[in-house]
């Protein structure tokens, strides 16, 4: 790795924000509220990094990885990849930019088309942005089923020949098929067993290692994003609480939900456990339909003053590369 | 301690289109009274259906125990009538099921479900049950319990269902309960509370618990003794810290060193096991293991070993012929 000023930023996410409208009426509808999933994010991804995202459930981190790609359209914000805001791009021009980034889904038994062969499903992107055909295209389907350790004599089976792994597999040489840069991960290991989990993650690391990938890898498992990611960002209710370098944030945590978010992890080890000291949070994290005023955390956080209540606190770098959310620090 | 609950020998099998599934093979196992047992897995590999079996809750067809015997107080749990049963289950051995939203029925208050035991266990009347669920509920932490007897379970968050399940399940102070995969759909935090909730609730009301899970992580803070399961079978048991600092079976081994800690920061690649879990289409004739080992040998191909005591300790068991430290059989 190489020092900080001089790592290129592959992604640029400025204050992004998404809300789902929720609405009333059958006819006429008419908008009542809204989900505020995603409030007004802001990181950078550089090149060949990962970077870990985590949270809890519902804490908008999917939808942060979706609207990245364009898969949401935001509702204000922007995202820069490779120096160009996708925000404002369209048609054409957007459908050229979405070849250079991908998406790896969490549920291998949904995200597959039943009725497409292997073959078919890997080479689909390509056909669509016609790069390649007829023998070139056998050819390239089979270059990544090898790739990512399947036998290309399965081109011709259907999904449901597979096991979860292998069809991770298979979602894997999908993103690939478009030699894109940037591949979002939507928790790609939590639909699979401990023992698949370690496989799937090993080729999502040799890849890297072998195309220059970036990952920015989703996941609700703090061991496994502490394993594979140069930085982690924590986010919480729609904005990110935490974001740093991987050892910086697992080793000297300073927002107090990444605090109680990492003493929550088990380890595996009877020992370590028995000296554990656990920060159990109170109840259950708020709505996003009415997120708590001022921060986010305040409702279950065991450090909360007056101040909290009244002003947001602002994303701040408290040490290079260090940015915390929060008054108290 | 008296072994409370004895289970001897269990098999169960599924019979499905493709041929007959052998879910469990032959897993024997005990309980002893206030313990807190361990039983750890992949998906598919019969833990849940152990103690499905044992309860007799698996539905017949497709799935039937073909042999086997659960002894509870002198009782084979097999043998009774369904009367019999009936008066056990949820009295003297209670369930916790893995997923809160759609173990509760959704028509129902939470006071009418978390009572019904009380009442027909004990024949208690309604309002002194709906007093003693208040007082449950109370005990697992949902606040303003007595006003929310008559909310109904979508009114509830994952974790507080998760809550007033536990409490549905202790209100008769049954000797066992199982919790099966009980915070597998909760997150971290969540699953935290409803740990540290277990725990307390153990040591004030001293039940024994089985606690199925896939997380080695969460069994090592909490289980006194694991059972590590494999095909259908148990393939190591041991007293929690001998099992983590000194893992025997191949399998055990393979799964803690594929797990990622929090605490670790030295960068390794992750030992992953190769191949898949085997489907169990015939019962294993060899260690069902033996095509995913790095360790096989001739005999791994051949006979299954059984559990077998490691270095003379009879409380710490593999079913391996290979000693993982030299790579040769076991003395």
């Amino acid at each position: 790795m190489t020092d900080n000023n001089q790592k290129e930023v592959l992604l640029h996410v400025d204050n992004l924000v998404k809300h789902f409208p929720i609405t009333q009426g059958i006819i006429i509808q008419k908008q009542v509220g809204a989900v505020h999933a995603v409030d007004g994010v802001s990181f950078d991804i550089y090149k060949g990094e990962t970077l870990g995202l985590v949270g809890e459930s519902g804490c908008g981190k999917s939808t942060t990885g979706r609207t990245i790609l364009q898969l949401y359209r935001p509702t204000s914000g922007s995202v820069y990849f490779e120096g160009k805001d996708l925000v404002a791009m369209k048609g054409e021009e957007l459908r050229k930019t979405r070849k250079r980034m991908q998406m790896i889904f969490q549920d291998p038994y949904a995200s597959l088309n039943p009725r497409m062969t292997v073959g078919e499903i890997i080479g689909e992107p390509m056909v669509i942005h016609k790069t390649h055909s007829g023998k070139d295209l056998e050819d390239r389907v089979a270059d990544l089923l090898n790739l990512v350790g399947l036998n290309p004599a399965f081109s011709n089976r259907y999904p449901h020949e597979f096991s979860g792994g292998q069809r991770q597999r298979i979602g894997v040489a999908r993103a690939l098929a478009l030699d894109p840069s940037l591949i979002v991960c939507d928790e790609p290991i939590s639909a699979l067993d401990v023992s698949i989990q370690a496989q799937v993650v090993n080729l999502l690391e040799d890849l890297q290692a072998e195309l220059g990938l970036t990952y920015l890898f989703i996941a609700h498992d703090l061991s496994m994003v502490r394993h594979i990611s140069d930085r982690v960002a924590v986010m919480y209710l729609g904005i990110i609480v935490e974001l740093t370098d991987r050892d910086q944030l697992y080793n000297n945590p300073l927002h107090p939900y990444t605090q109680a978010l990492l003493s929550a992890v088990p380890i595996p080890d009877p020992y370590a456990e028995e000296k554990r000291q656990r920060i159990i949070l109170e109840g259950d994290v708020p709505s996003p339909v009415n997120p708590p005023s001022g921060c986010r955390f305040r409702t279950r956080c065991p450090l909360a003053t007056t101040i909290c209540e009244q002003e947001k606190p602002e994303f701040r770098e408290i040490k290079p590369g260090h940015f915390v959310a929060c008054h108290l620090v | 301690m008296a072994d409370l609950l004895k289970v001897q020998g269990l098999e169960t099998q599924f019979q499905t289109r493709e041929g007959t599934v052998h879910a469990v093979n032959g897993v024997s196992f005990n309980l002893k009274e206030g313990e807190t047992l361990g039983i750890v897995g992949e998906s598919g590999c019969g833990k849940s259906v152990t103690v499905m079996s044992m309860l007799r809750l698996i539905p017949t067809p497709p799935g039937e125990v073909v042999a086997g015997q659960a002894v509870y107080q002198g009782k084979d749990l097999l043998k009774m009538s369904n009367d019999e049963i009936r008066h056990i289950r949820g009295s003297q051995i209670s369930m916790v099921f893995q997923d809160p939203m759609t173990s509760f029925n959704p028509v129902l208050t939470i006071g009418r479900q978390v009572a019904e035991p009380l009442e027909i266990h004990n024949g208690a009347n309604r309002q002194q049950s709906a007093e003693r669920a208040a007082e449950m509920l109370e005990m697992v932490g949902i606040p303003k319990a007595k006003d929310r007897l008559n909310d109904y379970p979508h009114q509830f968050s994952g974790g507080m269902r998760q809550r007033v399940m536990i409490a549905m399940s202790l209100i008769c102070t049954p000797q066992v309960l199982i919790a099966d995969e009980p915070t597998t759909a909760l997150d971290v935090t969540i699953q935290a509370q409803i740990v540290e909730l277990v725990k307390r609730l153990r040591d004030e009301l001293g039940m024994a618990i089985i606690w199925i899970t896939h997380d080695l992580g969460i069994i090592a803070g909490l289980a006194d003794r694991v059972m590590v399961m494999y095909a259908g079978l148990v393939i190591e048991e041991a007293p929690v810290k001998e099992l983590y600092a000194n893992p025997q079976h191949p399998y055990t081994l393979g799964l803690l060193e594929s797990l990622p800690r929090v605490d670790e920061s030295r960068d390794r690649r992750l030992a992953s096991i190769d191949g898949l879990p085997p489907v169990l289409m015939e019962k294993p004739e060899f260690c069902p293991f033996a095509p995913r080992c790095k360790y096989a040998l001739d005999r791994c191909w051949n006979e299954n070993p059984g559990l077998l005591p490691v270095d003379g300790n009879s409380e710490h068991r593999a079913a391996c012929w290979v000693d993982p430290e030299t790579g040769r059989e076991r003395a």
